[in-house]
């Protein structure tokens, strides 16, 4: 038996996890249920009038449950910091969903420190946005239903985040895809606004289809064996191992884990591997805690397998099932028990119809396969050691995966060089297969090249919307999904280099779209998608926690853009009243002196946004910490890091010519129509202030969370660096080392460019702007391909879905004639066979009865005649018949 | 027990009844025509109608939930006998047959006794079969009853149930009443008939869930089509006397072969033990010889095919659908259909797991290129939602076609779970459908547009069942899908193509998207442009209570399918277990030209329990008491 050991997770029980989702999920229900009669009651009526929002009860209620839900993540988290590094994971089991074999789906929700940063963005911004939304949709019919969706979808996005596994994170994913095709179809009554959703579901669909596939491919390649003759035997069935818990290093950097690899990569790489305080106190800590320990005690823990029973010191199967059965050491989900040092035997009972690689002893000691018992066998406990019962073999939940990944017996990680070596198709690595599958699921979600087309149609939406989800977080849950696989896809290059490539390729891509469009929104929304490529090139080139970053950043200074606009688009209702000029740029302008808030906060997003003309706000510490670990990266195969520097950098840059463009279109220059002098006025509070806080938070966020001491010559993590170590560990990931100095030049080439484009943005579309400024862009190079969004739209048009609706049409065609056809051939040739064999029993058959008959009939008609009832012809009858005799009788003799 | 612990211990069911009360808000009126104060203190009535209905079937379904998960937490003694009477499948079965006799009996013109009547036998029966899931499910035959029918031939009344056909006869007493109990709305004429239809194929289903002796099975398959026969012929549409024939012939083409193949089984059954049997335990034992093994499981399968539907022979059922009534459509998708599907699995997958295994990756392409992805492209392009739906369901029972050849316990329990979600999705669309077709008389996708304006209930449940069809998580579509896909990918009986069957199978959900959504979004969404859909109701008091339960059991199976694969993971696992081992031993053991018996050890003794038993001396008259003793436990 061999020995396991590694820094598996750690878990905490938390019980308060569930209500996170549920509370949003309430606040839908009941305005669901009692939205419609809440709003139509005007309850609270006079405070909605002052406050300039819709019904108060309605909002009442939304706000409420997302505000209770905000609580409940800062309690959780407040937790979570609470907890020692390596520890921080709190977990909370619901329910069991489904459990064939050793498929195990629990509803359970698990939150560490990447999640808790998703959960309280989701519910922080997802707040705010409520609470701007209750003003801006003030006039709208079907108030109630806007935020029975708008509830929904933070429920989703919750599970999306919170899940313990795949599937509850998949409710989630696909929970969004439909609350987003709600939304977006909000104005149902606009066919172009339904359709936009059902595009918007159908390409996410395509990227759902991914995700499963992905999932599936994982879960078979977790589980199989592989035969030497390269054959596969499909041996899906999970056993139990005990594994040693060590502690995670503290302070350790995710740039120096050649060591876990086994392979000589520690040399030359660990970036940023330096130790703060914090990272040097806490293994004092833990030797102090283990001393305390030593010699008496150590703990047995268990986290999976809801409802498995755990037996000590069972040494028979038999054993369980006799007349005294032994009380159980613990039952599963959360078993954290102290154990006396020494040997001990543990059995688990999984029990439900699980179906476990169990091998146990009968009481004559012949081997015995038994697969509803599995015997973990002995384990010597020593004084302060920490077991984990954990499984090995297919699982869906995260936590499983990435403790069997990191699990070493004596050969080491095998797991993890079981998954490396075996192949999908073509020859590449199931990891790579897997992690590829799972990126379409993301570039479905989250809006990358060749999915992103949604995005841009999504804007049909009410703008609270597209800042809540389609900016601020849903559209994100790719890059957080592979931010929480990141010990995956850090296992493969090939998978890493085209997310990477991919969201260096987007960023560009949709940089450059955003150029010439006249739709405030549309710049916004080519923007996230730009800017959603950033992220992935950070996850991509293996700075997890500086996509991660970006992602929170983003999330403050793009929903205050897309706020911002809604409010000039709210202002401009009252000049424009159709619904493409309102949101067009060249119907604004000069919009500072009426909105002065907006304008404001706008800016100041701007400058979050492109580093220029004043670095240093939020948007700047992520995006060049992401430039500078692409450049830096030793993680992706094939493309060179200096490529993906390259084309973030030109898109970087493009990013400030457009944004500067935008903002200077819409607030400053003169009116472009001479009624917004008089008719645009400054929205209400409850949407200035939800400006003024994001607007705050893009200001601060980045130096908060993304400042070291490494800059200034110490050797200090960004805290946000710190604080996701404890998920990220165990990504392998390596960046090449330079100087400060190197660092401090790229930083300066960014800014350098971005003012340069600012400056370029300024020069044309200015407060002093020519008036002919909309004719001289046209004149550009490329304009026409930009304006036409590079005709993608067109091209996906004319070939797959083209393709699509002519395959449609030929099947069903077919169906039609070919299939049905034949059927209803045999019924023509059944009726043709059955009018032929009808014609030969009529004919024929029937036609020789009728015929003797008839002839029988017929000859005694004849032969009636025959019979006149005079003598003399009888007897001349008689004579002849006696001649004829007579004669045959001469003839015959 | 005094109040407050009841209160305690029912609060679920007196929550859910509470809010479901509270549900319906507006009163049911005509909107847009200007009524007065008056019509709403009219329309006022049906509302608390509605309001009692729809708390009485939430605190039911809580009920019914509550002690689903009680049960699955109660010790389940390994052996112990149950208190199983023996005699409740024949009131399954025999209730709605002797309903149907008494209707005859009936004056014709009193409509609400022929109408309470029907409702009230087919109510009983469902909850008579609710006495089957308070029984724990454990591997073997449960309620088993076994009597001579024609001892002549060897012939048994046989019938028990296990974990599989559970479900299946619950999903059966489930729909019949409420598909009935929704056409008296729309069905006016010749209610006679249509109380005496709906209890014949009530009646004959059941049996055909429940039978375990081949000839009884063919009696009830064969006795079914009678009913559907007639209320396609007679409450049909336009086309309705091709449609019914076409179904009629078609299905019974396949039947014949089937009847072919059973005598064959039997004879080749009699030459190795001498005796006459028509009964599956004893018949599972036979291995033919390979080529007849081949003959005979095509004889079987293609009836089953044909009936499921699979492609290349479904394209009676779009006919069928277009043609059938309502209350004949739900019926014939929502539990006809499963039949196809449960007998594949039962009988030509237990009876020759020999050619069903070593076929499967063959035919689990067929379901993956001819259902899912052709059913869905084929389905895109109809415009008759009817036939959309008809097509939808060619695709959905690919999936529940692929868990079956995939032969993994997770694709196999997704595939019997696939049945129940799709008898519940499926014949909710129907429903659905008809409740339009009764308003409009049309159900060309072209004729409507922004109906979600005056019909917003309906609008609301359209788009929940919808995305209940296209396996969106949290309603129980995906649940099912999810469990055949994983389990296509590790199935080994799909060998190489395991990866490439999973990749198509998923993308089956795209195109479901696809054309269900199109349709959600012609027909509710955009403008409201036809003046004639201007002043359309919404659903009657009638109709929400009819899709009341169906609504709510898709989000039952989709946040808790725990509490179904509970009762059905021992049966399933064991057919498994039992279909591995005997297709091993078929594939490697049979002859080339000659039938063998499978030793009694291949099968497990819960298997085999109430097969007839031979003494050595006697002919097989004495088995029938031995096999009762067996039975009756």
């Amino acid at each position: 038996m061999s020995e396991y050991s590694g820094q598996v997770t750690h878990v905490e029980l938390s019980t308060t996890l569930w209500l996170i989702p549920l509370l949003p999920f309430l606040g839908a229900a009941i305005n669901a249920i009692f939205g419609r009669k809440l709003q139509n009651s005007g309850f609270g009526k006079d405070l909605s009038k002052r406050l300039h929002i819709g019904s108060f009860g309605v909002s009442a209620v939304a706000i409420g449950a997302m505000l209770l839900s905000l609580a409940l993540v800062v309690a959780n988290v407040v937790k979570l910091v609470g907890l020692e590094g390596g520890h921080r994971f709190l977990f909370n089991h619901a329910w069991q969903m489904v459990r064939i074999g050793s498929l195990d789906v629990n509803f359970a929700f698990a939150m560490d420190p990447l999640s808790a940063v998703m959960c309280l963005i989701i519910t922080g911004v997802g707040s705010l946005i409520h609470i701007y939304a209750a003003s801006y949709m003030e006039t709208e019919p079907s108030f109630w239903r806007f935020f029975t969706y708008l509830n929904l979808f933070v429920f989703s996005m919750l599970l999306l985040v919170l899940g313990d596994n795949f599937i509850v994170m998949f409710f989630g994913w696909e929970g969004v895809g439909l609350c987003s095709y709600l939304l977006i179809g909000f104005w149902y009554k606009d066919y172009k606004k339904a359709t936009a959703g059902m595009k918007a579901f159908v390409t996410n669909r395509v990227g759902d289809w991914g995700f499963i596939c992905g999932l599936g491919l994982l879960f078979w390649g977790m589980g199989g064996k592989w035969l030497p003759n390269g054959s596969y035997l499909s041996d899906n069935n999970m056993r139990f191992v005990a594994v040693a818990a060590q502690e995670l290093p503290h302070g350790e950097h995710g740039g120096g884990h050649g060591e876990h690899a086994g392979s000589g990569e520690h040399a030359g790489s660990g970036a940023q591997a330096g130790h703060d305080e914090h990272g040097k106190a806490d293994p004092k800590k833990a030797e102090e805690k283990a001393k305390a320990l030593a010699g008496s005690k150590g703990t047995l823990t268990m986290t999976s397998h809801p409802g498995a029973k755990v037996y000590l010191g069972v040494n028979f199967a038999s054993d369980l099932s006799g007349a005294n059965p032994p009380q159980p050491f613990g039952v599963a989900p959360f078993i954290r028990k102290e154990l006396p040092a020494g040997a001990h035997s543990v059995t688990i009972v999984p029990g439900n119809g699980a179906v476990v690689s169990g091998e146990g002893s009968s009481r004559d000691g012949a081997l015995v396969i038994n697969n509803e018992v599995a015997t973990v066998g002995h384990i010597s406990v020593k004084g302060g050691e920490n077991f984990l019962v954990a499984p090995i073999g297919p699982t869906v939940t995260f936590r499983e995966l990435h403790d069997q990944l990191v699990m070493e017996d004596s050969t080491g990680p095998f797991l993890k060089s079981a998954l490396l070596h075996k192949k999908g198709w073509f020859g590449l690595a199931v990891v790579t297969l897997a992690c590829l599958f799972f990126f379409v699921g993301a570039t479905g979600k989250s809006a990358q090249i060749p999915l992103y087309v949604w995005l841009p149609d999504a804007m049909a939406g009410p703008t609270p919307v597209s800042a809540l989800i389609h900016a601020a977080t849903m559209v994100t849950a790719g890059v957080y999904m592979i931010a929480r696989l990141s010990f995956l896809f850090s296992l493969s290059p090939t998978a890493s280099a085209v997310v990477a490539f991919t969201g260096a390729a987007t960023a560009l891509f949709a940089a450059t779209i955003g150029f010439f469009q006249y739709d405030i929104k549309k710049v916004l929304a080519y923007s996230t998608v730009s800017q959603l490529g950033f992220m992935f090139i950070g996850v991509g080139v293996g700075a997890y926690w500086a996509g991660v970053f970006h992602l929170m950043t983003h999330a403050f200074f793009k929903a205050c853009l897309f706020l911002g606009s809604g409010s000039v688009i709210h202002g401009m209702h009252a000049v424009e009243h159709d619904e493409v000029a309102v949101q067009d740029m060249r119907n604004m302008g000069g919009l500072k002196k009426k909105m002065p808030l907006t304008a404001r906060t706008y800016f100041i997003a701007c400058l979050a946004i492109t580093a220029a003309p004043i670095p240093f706000f939020a948007g700047f510490w992520s995006k060049d910490e992401i430039l500078w670990k692409a450049f830096n990266t030793e993680n992706i195969a094939f493309i060179s890091g200096k490529l993906i520097y390259a084309m973030g950098l030109v898109a970087a840059l493009c990013t400030s010519f457009y944004m500067w463009r935008s903002y200077y279109l819409t607030f400053e220059g003169p009116h472009a129509k001479k009624e917004i002098e008089t008719k645009v006025h400054e929205s209400p509070a409850a949407i200035t202030y939800v400006l003024a806080t994001l607007a705050f938070l893009s200001t601060v966020a980045g130096v908060l969370f993304g400042f070291s001491s490494h800059f200034i010559g110490g050797h200090g993590e960004p805290i946000l660096e710190q604080w996701l170590h404890p998920v990220l560990a165990h990504a392998r990931v390596a960046f090449h080392e330079r100087s400060l100095g190197f660092e401090y030049a790229l930083m300066a080439t960014s800014v350098g460019g971005a003012i340069g484009s600012w400056y370029l943005a300024r020069s044309r579309y200015g407060a002093s702007r020519p008036a002919d400024w909309a004719q001289r862009e046209q004149k550009l190079p490329g304009f026409t391909l930009l304006q036409n969004k590079y005709y993608v739209d067109e091209i996906y048009q004319a070939t797959v879905i083209r393709a699509f609706m002519w395959l449609r049409i030929v099947f069903a065609e077919m169906d039609r004639w070919i299939v049905d056809g034949i059927v209803n051939a045999f019924s023509v040739g059944a009726r043709g066979a059955s009018w032929v064999t009808g014609a030969i029993d009529k004919y024929l058959v029937d036609g020789a009865v009728n015929f003797v008959a008839e002839g029988t009939l017929k000859a005694g008609g004849a032969l009636r005649n025959i019979q006149t009832g005079r003598i003399q012809n009888y007897v001349y009858g008689l004579l002849g018949g006696v001649a004829f005799f007579g004669i045959l009788q001469y003839f015959l003799k | 027990m005094n109040i407050f612990s009841m209160l305690f211990r029912y609060w679920p069911a007196i929550a859910a009844a509470a809010i479901a009360a509270m549900v319906p808000s507006a009163p049911l009126k005509l909107r847009a025509v200007g009524k007065d104060e008056a019509d709403d203190a009219a329309a006022s009535a049906p509302t608390t109608k509605l309001r009692v209905g729809l708390a009485i079937i939430a605190g039911l379904t809580a009920l019914a939930v509550q002690a689903l998960v009680t049960g699955a937490d109660a010790p389940v003694p390994d052996g112990a006998a149950h208190d199983e009477w023996r005699h409740l499948l024949n009131v399954l079965i025999g209730l709605p047959l002797v309903g149907a006799v008494a209707v005859l009996f009936m004056p014709r013109q009193m409509l609400s006794l022929l109408r309470g009547f029907t409702l009230a036998v087919l109510g009983v029966g469902f909850i008579a079969s609710l006495w089957l899931l308070a029984t724990p499910m454990t591997a073997g035959w449960h309620f088993q009853y076994i009597r001579h029918w024609i001892p002549a031939l060897g012939v048994r009344y046989h019938v028990a149930v296990d974990g599989i056909s559970l479900w299946l006869v619950v999903l059966t007493t489930f729909i019949t009443p409420i598909a009935a109990y929704a056409s008296f709305s729309s069905i006016k004429t010749r209610i006679k008939e249509l109380c005496f239809a709906f209890l014949l194929l009530q009646g004959a289903m059941i049996g055909a869930f429940l039978a375990l002796d081949l000839f009884l099975f063919y009696a009830f398959w064969e006795l079914m089509l009678v009913p559907m026969y007639l209320m396609i012929g007679i409450w049909g549409g336009a086309d309705k006397i091709k449609a019914a024939v076409k179904f009629f012939l078609y299905t019974m083409a396949g039947s014949v072969l089937m009847l072919g193949a059973m005598i064959y089984l039997v004879w080749a059954n009699q030459k190795l033990t001498g005796h006459l049997s028509w009964d599956y335990l004893a018949l599972s034992r036979v291995a033919l010889a390979r080529p007849m093994q081949m003959v005979c499981f095509w004889a079987f399968s293609i009836a089953f095919f044909i009936k499921v539907p699979m492609w290349p022979v479904h394209t009676w059922l779009p006919d069928a659908h277009v043609q059938a009534p309502t209350g004949g459509s739900v019926i014939l998708a929502a539990v006809m259909l499963k039949l196809g599907t449960y007998a594949y699995m039962r009988f030509s997958m237990g009876l020759f797991p020999g050619p069903a295994s070593s076929l499967s990756a063959n035919l689990a392409g067929v379901a993956i290129l001819g259902g899912i992805l052709y059913g869905a492209l084929v389905a895109w392009k109809q415009r008759d939602i009817k036939r959309l739906v008809a097509y939808s369901s060619v695709a959905h029972l690919g999936y529940v076609m692929l868990g079956l050849f995939g032969a993994t316990p997770s694709g196999m329990q997704g595939a019997v779970l696939q049945m129940v979600n799709h008898g519940i999705s499926t014949g909710a669309l129907f429903m659905l459908v008809g409740v339009i077709y009764d308003r409009r008389h049309t159900r060309e996708v072209g004729d409507f547009g922004g109906i979600a304006k005056v019909m917003p209930v309906y609008a609301t449940i359209f788009v929940i069942v919808t995305f209940s069809s296209i396996g969106v998580p949290g309603t129980n579509g995906f649940v099912g899908e999810f469990m055949i896909i994983s389990g296509t990918f590790v199935s080994e009986r799909l060998a190489n193509f395991s990866g490439i069957h999973t990749v198509g199978a998923a993308a089956g959900v795209i195109l479901a998207a696809v054309y269900m959504l199109g349709v959600v979004e012609k027909v509710f969404f955009g403008p409201l442009s036809n003046p004639k859909n201007k002043h359309l109701p919404d659903l009657t008091v009638r109709e929400s209570l009819a899709l009341a339960p169906l609504v709510l059991m898709i989000f039952v199976i989709g946040f808790a399918p725990n509490l179904f694969l509970d009762r059905m993971k021992a049966s399933v696992d064991a057919f498994h277990t039992q279909f591995r081992t005997v297709s091993g031993q078929t594939v490697q053991f049979s002859l080339e030209n000659a039938a063998q018996l499978l030793p009694e050890e291949t099968f497990s003794p819960a298997f085999l329990k109430g097969a007839p038993v031979y003494t050595s001396d006697s002919t097989g008259d004495d088995s029938g008491a031995k096999a009762d003793a067996g039975g009756a436990k």
